[in-house]
């Protein structure tokens, strides 16, 4: 349920959906954006310049002189977006992993700490079906979960200052994919061949918040001689 | 015919720039575009451009230029110090926020900019570059925009799309706020911050650090205390946000922002308010005036009537 309503500046309002990080919680929170984006595309909504959902809240920011944020905050209240089903336009996407030591760099730290074996490691984190709670920090990063709670685990201590394009990271309930050589703190346990995001296509990010991903393991050799479209 | 410049200097961080490339951020693509809009628009303004056309922006040190083709109508906007050199190797101050015509071989040398950080550089009928996703923004770490989404570089070529013979120029009083205060409305997070270190904040001077890029602003100044988590649950970022992380001094969120981030807010910068801020010098010292939506509002409407 959306909570409240807040301006953040003169040319933002959040859309608070309360202090839970779970899927419902997040499904109303993208039902909202969806709504927003169709009202954006429909016009219906004027003046919106970008929607930023994220675990338990909307963005929603301006362009100052074009809508009054009371406009968008009454617009939202008046309508009745919380119907919209959002089984439709939603994707199911498999994301081929590879699990190889070169690549999984914490996984021997994990099987200590998490006391299961590499094997079943590896097994846990295919068989969930993870939802895209989030995108961005960096364009067309994904923020999944939830992960098996066996698989639960901190934050490095200490951030690696490069982790590869494609690493596959877990902290947390969450997991995430490095679309960009970046620094990070995620404890790495494959990567993949996979490009989900790339400015030049039509569709410039594989993924979208609501979305279904399922991680799909492969040789090192398949790695080596994976193709993106 | 091919007209264009050749880049001599790239300079310290020359990328073409417009208002923003918008409707992404939910796929982590944040907005870009000109650090100081006024400015850019100025630019623009003085070789008859529709104000939004792409420009090449600068930051303390610019290009240095050669032109190649035919005669075209240009200008430099903000405070800057630049050269125009002739073919015979004569120099000429050029004048900022005054357009100017320039010819086959002849070279523009952007010294510096004056107690300030960004300049911009616009040309008659604009520069011939790729649109990506409707701007011509550049966003430089995710390789995002025109010229492979990178900084000028030693060698490139920048085509521009028309020649402009007629000696027209055109002037424009311009100069930047001197005063030091930013006004700001509070943060969605301002209560994580104690009493005493919401009254310091508003109320003692940030020094601008020299950690400060298109990305964000570090401050320097009377650290402030959180009392309540120092990590939240990410969430959006809108640009002006300040956010403190657990080190206790303020980062001002700029256009090149993170979509995403999960440190508390303590406060947002106001539009009005922006394109003075980006402008400030490593080792300039800031005050925050609290303000409210009307207020903001109001001088939003102030700051309109200067474009």
């Amino acid at each position: 349920m959306l909570k409240k309503i807040t301006n953040i500046g003169d040319c933002g309002i959040t859309c608070d959906f309360g202090d839970e990080v779970n899927k419902s919680t997040n499904m109303e929170v993208i039902k909202l954006f969806n709504f927003i984006q169709n009202s954006v595309k429909t016009r219906k909504l004027k003046g919106i310049l970008n929607y930023t959902p994220s675990y338990n809240k909307l963005i929603i920011n301006f362009e100052l002189g074009q809508i009054k944020s009371q406009e968008i905050i009454e617009f939202i209240k008046s309508s009745d977006y919380s119907k919209i089903k959002l089984t439709e336009n939603k994707k199911i996407i498999e994301i081929p992993i590879c699990y190889d030591e070169e690549f999984a760099l914490d996984i021997k730290r994990l099987e200590t700490k998490t006391k299961l074996n590499f094997k079943d490691i590896v097994l846990k984190h295919l068989e969930t079906n993870f939802f895209v709670y989030m995108i961005g920090f960096v364009p067309g990063q994904p923020f999944l979960g939830d992960l098996n709670e066996r698989l639960y685990h901190d934050r490095l201590d200490t951030p690696r200052v490069k982790i590869n394009k494609g690493s596959v990271g877990i902290v947390e309930k969450f997991c995430t994919i490095y679309t960009f050589e970046s620094p990070g703190g995620w404890n790495i346990i494959g990567r993949t061949p996979f490009e989900l995001f790339n400015i030049n296509k039509k569709n410039i990010s594989i993924l979208s918040p609501g979305d279904t991903v399922k991680f799909k393991s492969i040789t090192k050799k398949e790695f080596g001689s994976f193709k993106n479209e | 015919m091919n007209n264009y410049f050749k880049v001599l200097r790239p300079g310290i961080n020359s990328t073409f720039q417009d208002l923003g490339r918008f409707g992404l951020q939910h796929l982590g693509i944040v907005a870009s575009g000109c650090m100081d809009q006024l400015t850019f628009c100025t630019s623009n303004k003085l070789v008859g451009n529709k104000i939004s056309e792409g420009a090449l922006e600068f930051a303390y040190q610019g290009p240095l230029i050669e032109h190649v083709g035919e005669t075209v109508l240009v200008a430099i906007s903000g405070k800057v110090n630049f050269n125009i050199i002739k073919k015979n190797d004569e120099i000429i101050k050029g004048k900022p926020n005054e357009s100017f015509l320039i010819s086959n071989g002849e070279k523009i040398d952007i010294l510096s900019t004056i107690n300030s950080v960004y300049g911009y550089f616009s040309i008659f009928g604009g520069f011939k570059i790729e649109e990506v996703k409707g701007s011509v923004s550049t966003l430089v770490k995710a390789k995002i925009g025109p010229n492979n989404g990178d900084k000028l570089k030693v060698g490139d070529k920048i085509f521009f799309n028309k020649s402009h013979q007629e000696d027209k120029t055109n002037k424009i009083q311009f100069d930047f706020d001197k005063d030091n205060i930013i006004r700001v409305m509070k943060g969605l997070q301002i209560h994580y911050f104690s009493k005493k270190s919401q009254e310091d904040f508003f109320s003692k001077e940030y020094k601008v650090t020299k950690l400060t890029d298109r990305m964000g602003m570090r401050l320097e100044g009377q650290k402030l205390e959180n009392i309540v988590n120092k990590n939240i649950k990410s969430e959006g970022i809108t640009k002006g946000s300040i956010q403190v992380p657990g080190d206790g001094q303020p980062i001002i969120l700029l256009s090149d922002h993170p979509t995403i981030g999960g440190y508390p807010k303590i406060a947002n910068v106001i539009t009005a308010d922006y394109d003075k801020l980006v402008q400030k010098i490593p080792g300039t010292t800031i005050k925050f005036k609290l303000v409210d939506l009307p207020v903001a509002e109001k001088a939003f409407q102030e700051y309109v009537r200067k474009f």
